[in-house]
């Protein structure tokens, strides 16, 4: 098993590498603003634009610059300190600015994920057991329905009905409420209807999935022996049933936790969340390519650290699986 | 005149049973009226191939077909109680207590993520009153008790740790641990080697004799209960059509099924470049079973009345405990049986017998 | 029977390396196919037989060149076809055929039936003109006794002695000289069984083919089979022709083989004397030094433990690589259908 972690953690800075550089070209190489330019304001001189791209370090070759950005973040080679230069725009130091907004994405995911979990589970497996029936079907149909909802409409519909100053009814704090929220149940307070717009499409696609998996492992074998030895239905569907069916979804969870880390964009948005994922897009926008870069190694760091995770965590809950 | 002793019931009487499933495609016949008892101790083989219902039967006696789609009918009585009409509650205080079933795929019937001993103590504590302690104690002592070499450390070992002889007997002990009076075997050793089959085989037979336990063995293969069974039934489409102690079955059958069942399988006993003589066709659908004798499409005897008149199973005269169930004159099917024995091709026989008596 | 031997195989041998650690080196060999020679002759149907790991499946797949041999050498109809690639081995295809065990997932489901069995003619580029290759698809359907007509239907439309049978049609397409079977009937039912063996072998006397039959049951190989190889842990224990084999089997292994087939008579299965053997096959990754039976033989002696012994011919001319060969009482004791088996 150690072994098996070593080899991972090295592909595991490959991969960094390789998105790192592949970020990088596709920026170099996309026709885009001129960073120099946006930076230099209304009606820039040509000296003045030509001193911006100097201090920017943009008059260098490009794979100049690329080494010069990997000497920079990895901590140490070179420089004293972890620096990931610094935002185009307002010459912020990029990696602080992802740091302080990380724990609101935190909090978003956290919060959405066990928000999602505590309604697929149970919608899954009742549904597994009672399949055909009009409950059965309504689950299906709803799961249908968050499914095909986009994000941003579900936000916005959410938003429209229920946000505290211009909703229809005025139950939940609205946009922008989060920004504004200080302590922790202020900000959860704010969460609430982020929360249930990020989960919605999450649970009806984990509950689809959970009932589909649970009628396949109702017919294996091993439940037939479960009920040959006279156990109690209930014992039958969770202990053995569940237990099996249920461990395709750590897979899952895994690599969505990590996929949402990088940056819940459209919610962040629509809800004006200072997250990672509004900073990303924004900086996309601007041709901000310091943050550009320092947003995807993060979102890209965490889904490979998460997938890892997963994966080993695999090998305890399934004895079938040995490294 | 009554006995001045108590007749104790057989231990097993399953009495006209039927299993009929509805399904979108039509109703499905698994089993269409099945009778056999059996005694402690004793030793049932219910020979038949895919789509005879040997199955079915077996996990009706379970209540493992209890549906919504399911219809059941006839009776089954287990030690004078009536179970087809028992609820759910009593029917599984039965299971894995008084009858237990091993399966045949023992790597399928074991879960995957959980100990063997577990496994075995689960089985336990559904039906006693004991400790996690001493139910692990009992799945060790079981392990020990089927062969297991260091039953404690296997008992602390996942099923995929195991091969495939000793996952049939980590399953034998998961059925016996509750000392069952009934083992119904289905199929216990088709998937596993012919050296390992003759352990398991072995096996059952030794536990059988220590604990008096009664044996239904399902299965495809003659040759198994041959070695196994007292009593033997043929099925054939849903029904029995011949049952008779085991010897007589290998001797003396007189259903065209078992003859054709016996001259289709290679044998070590018999001369080498004797030819198979396969029977033609296939076994039929069960949602669309042939009118009069179901085996009629395949029989080399068939006649006109066969198409229409569904045979009832009829005590062969003379013979103890010899039911078959064919529409052909007893005496008829006497010599066709001879003519088999003696090399003659179905055809041959066929004319010499039948044909030859018209004339 | 003098004719040339259409193959031969010397030492042939596969290794399959395990791997682990860090940087995922071998760190240890599965043996599954360990130093094996055999003639086949031609016309005629070698039986390879053997329980789970005993190499027989692999050595199929060498034979055929589905694999690469580790080592040793394989003489088909005079040329050398172990170390073959590309477009030689591809030509070699024509010449020897497969039948495989499952006849449900050997068979692509999306392919009609036509489409399967014409699929060699697709590749080797034959019967290209009009209409020529769905006349030569029909025949072949009607001679292994399906129905020219389902041309059209897909495999889930068929039975699984009737998908055996169109496995047969490919494999017979383009007039192997050689096709090995690898258990053919061990997935259909016993009333099935009878008619797929019984074309097999009016199709072998109809194409002059020869046959590499790979089977488990003890019974279907004596009635199909001239000449059996008993393989254990990757090497051949014994080697002769039915009647030897049945009559007097040397090897211990496959006397506890055949002593513990079920015989459908209860008669002589009373009086048999059942040879259990104990315990587990070891596994091919670490096979026992010596003489790999010995851990489960119960005429295993120290000699048996040390020194690996060599085929050579026993009493009755049976070839068997054994120490302390069974003899006729010994034998009769555990398998009384050899009583019966003439010599």
């Amino acid at each position: 098993m150690a072994a098996y972690i070593v080899r991972r953690l090295v592909w595991v800075v490959f991969l960094l590498f390789m998105i790192t550089l592949i970020t990088f070209v596709i920026f170099s190489v996309l026709p885009s603003g001129d960073p120099a330019v946006l930076r230099a304001g209304r009606q820039p001189s040509p000296q003045l634009i030509a001193t911006i791209r100097h201090e920017l370090g943009l008059d260098k070759s490009k794979p100049v610059q690329f080494i010069d950005y990997l000497g920079d973040i990895l901590p140490f080679l070179g420089h004293n300190g972890v620096d990931f230069g610094y935002s185009y725009q307002n010459s912020e130091p990029v990696l602080p600015a992802i740091l302080t907004r990380l724990p609101n994405t935190i909090f978003l995911t956290a919060g959405a994920v066990i928000l999602w979990l505590l309604v697929a589970i149970p919608v899954g497996v009742i549904s597994a057991i009672k399949t055909g029936s009009w409950l059965d079907r309504l689950f299906m149909t709803l799961a249908l329905i968050f499914v095909s909802a986009p994000v941003y409409f579900l936000g916005l519909v959410v938003l429209y009905l229920f946000a505290n100053d211009i909703g229809v009814i005025h139950l939940l704090p609205g946009n922008s409420a989060y920004t504004n929220a200080h302590g922790f149940f202020q900000k959860a307070k704010a969460l609430i209807m982020p929360w249930c717009v990020l989960a919605a499409s999450f649970a009806a696609i984990y509950a689809r999935f959970l009932r589909g998996n649970l009628i396949d492992t109702m017919q294996e074998d091993y439940i037939r022996t479960a009920r040959a030895k006279g156990l109690s239905e209930r014992r039958v569907i969770f202990r053995h049933a569940v237990r099996a069916a249920i461990t395709p979804i750590v897979t899952l969870l895994g690599l969505d936790i990590g996929l949402l880390l990088g940056g819940a964009i459209l919610t962040e948005t629509v809800f004006n969340i200072q997250g990672i994922g509004r900073f990303a897009y924004q900086a996309i926008t601007d041709s901000d390519l310091p943050v550009i870069q320092g947003t995807v190694l993060f979102g890209a760091f965490f889904i490979v650290i998460m997938s890892l995770i997963v994966d080993i965590l695999y090998a305890f809950i399934d004895p079938r699986v040995r490294y | 005149m009554t006995a001045t002793s108590a007749v104790k019931p057989p231990l097993l009487e399953v009495e006209d049973l039927r299993v009929h499933f509805e399904t979108d495609d039509g109703t499905v016949r698994a089993v269409d009226g099945i009778s056999y008892t059996l005694e402690r101790g004793q030793t049932l083989g219910i020979v038949g191939e895919s789509g005879s219902g040997k199955s079915v039967s077996s996990l009706t006696v379970m209540g493992l077909t209890r549906s919504r789609n399911a219809r059941i009918s006839g009776s089954v009585r287990f030690d004078g109680k009536e179970l087809l009409s028992a609820s759910d509650d009593e029917i599984r205080s039965i299971r894995g207590d008084d009858v237990a079933m091993i399966f045949q795929d023992p790597l399928s019937s074991l879960h995957p993520f959980y100990k063997v001993g577990w496994q075995i103590a689960e089985a336990v504590r559904a039906h006693r009153e004991v400790s996690k302690a001493q139910a692990w104690d009992r799945a060790v002592e079981m392990l020990g008790l089927v062969g297991m070499p260091e039953p404690r450390r296997r008992a602390d070992s996942y099923p995929h740790e195991f091969s495939g002889g000793m996952r049939q007997r980590a399953m034998i002990a998961m059925a016996l641990a509750n000392d069952p009076k009934l083992l119904i075997a289905d199929e216990p050793t088709t998937a596993l080697d012919v050296t390992v089959q003759a352990q398991i085989l072995e096996l059952i037979e030794r536990l059988q004799r220590e604990f008096d336990t009664a044996v239904v063995v399902i299965t495809h293969d003659l040759g198994v209960v041959a070695e196994m069974a007292d009593e033997i039934a043929v099925m054939y489409a849903g029904r029995i059509v011949e049952r008779a102690s085991a010897d007589t079955i290998f001797t003396a059958p007189q259903h065209p099924y078992t003859w054709g069942l016996l001259s289709s399988i290679p044998r070590l006993d018999t001369p080498r470049d004797e030819q198979l003589v396969p029977i033609p066709g296939r076994p039929p659908s069960l949602i669309q079973l042939p009118t009069g004798c179901s085996f009629h499409p395949r029989c080399p005897y068939v006649q006109e009345a066969h198409r229409r008149i569904d045979p009832q199973l009829q005590p062969v005269a003379g013979e103890r405990d010899h039911v078959v169930a064919c529409l052909l004159e007893q005496d008829v099917r006497r010599r066709l049986w001879r003519e088999l024995q003696s090399g003659a091709a179905p055809s041959a026989a066929r004319e010499d017998v039948i044909e030859g008596d018209a004339a | 029977m003098s004719a040339e031997p259409i193959m031969r195989v010397r030492d042939l041998e596969k290794h399959f390396p395990i791997r682990g650690g860090v940087l995922q080196r071998q760190v240890g060999t599965v043996r599954a196919v360990d130093g094996v020679s055999f003639d086949v002759p031609r016309g005629e149907t070698l039986g390879l037989v053997g329980e789970s790991g005993c190499g027989k499946s692999t050595t199929a797949r060498l034979l055929l060149r589905l694999l690469e041999p580790t080592a040793g050498s394989i003489d088909f109809d005079g040329r050398e076809i172990a170390r073959l690639g590309g477009r030689d081995l591809k030509h070699l295809r024509r010449e020897m055929q497969m039948i495989f065990q499952d006849p449900f997932s050997s068979l692509n489901p999306r392919k009609t039936v036509g489409s399967i069995i014409s699929d060699p003619f697709a590749i080797h580029g034959l019967h290209t003109g009009k209409g020529e290759r769905r006349e030569a698809v029909q025949d072949l359907m009607d001679r292994v006794g399906l129905n020219p007509e389902h041309y059209n239907r897909y495999p889930h439309q068929f039975s699984g002695g009737q998908r055996q049978r169109i496995g047969v049609a490919r494999a017979i397409a383009l007039r192997p000289k050689l096709i090995v079977a690898d258990e053919p009937v061990s997935a259909l039912d016993v009333s099935i069984q009878a008619q797929v063996l019984n074309l097999l072998r009016e199709l072998q006397r109809d194409l002059g083919l020869t046959l590499i039959f790979i089977a488990h049951d003890l019974s279907v190989v004596r009635h199909m089979c001239d000449r059996i190889a008993v393989m254990y842990l990757g090497r051949i224990y014994e080697l002769a022709t039915s009647e030897q084999l049945y009559a007097h089997p040397r090897m211990p292994y496959t006397g506890a083989l055949m002593s513990a087939v079920p015989v459908p008579n209860p008669r002589l299965a009373a009086s048999k004397r059942r040879q259990v053997l104990a315990g587990d096959v070891p596994s091919p990754s670490n096979p026992p030094p010596g003489c790999r039976f010995h851990t489960r033989c119960w005429k295993a002696q120290q000699i048996c433990r040390t020194e690996s012994p060599e085929l050579t011919v026993k009493e009755g001319g049976n070839l068997a690589a054994c120490h302390f060969p069974l003899s006729d009482a010994e034998v009769l004791e555990r398998v009384p259908t050899a009583r019966g088996v003439k010599d």
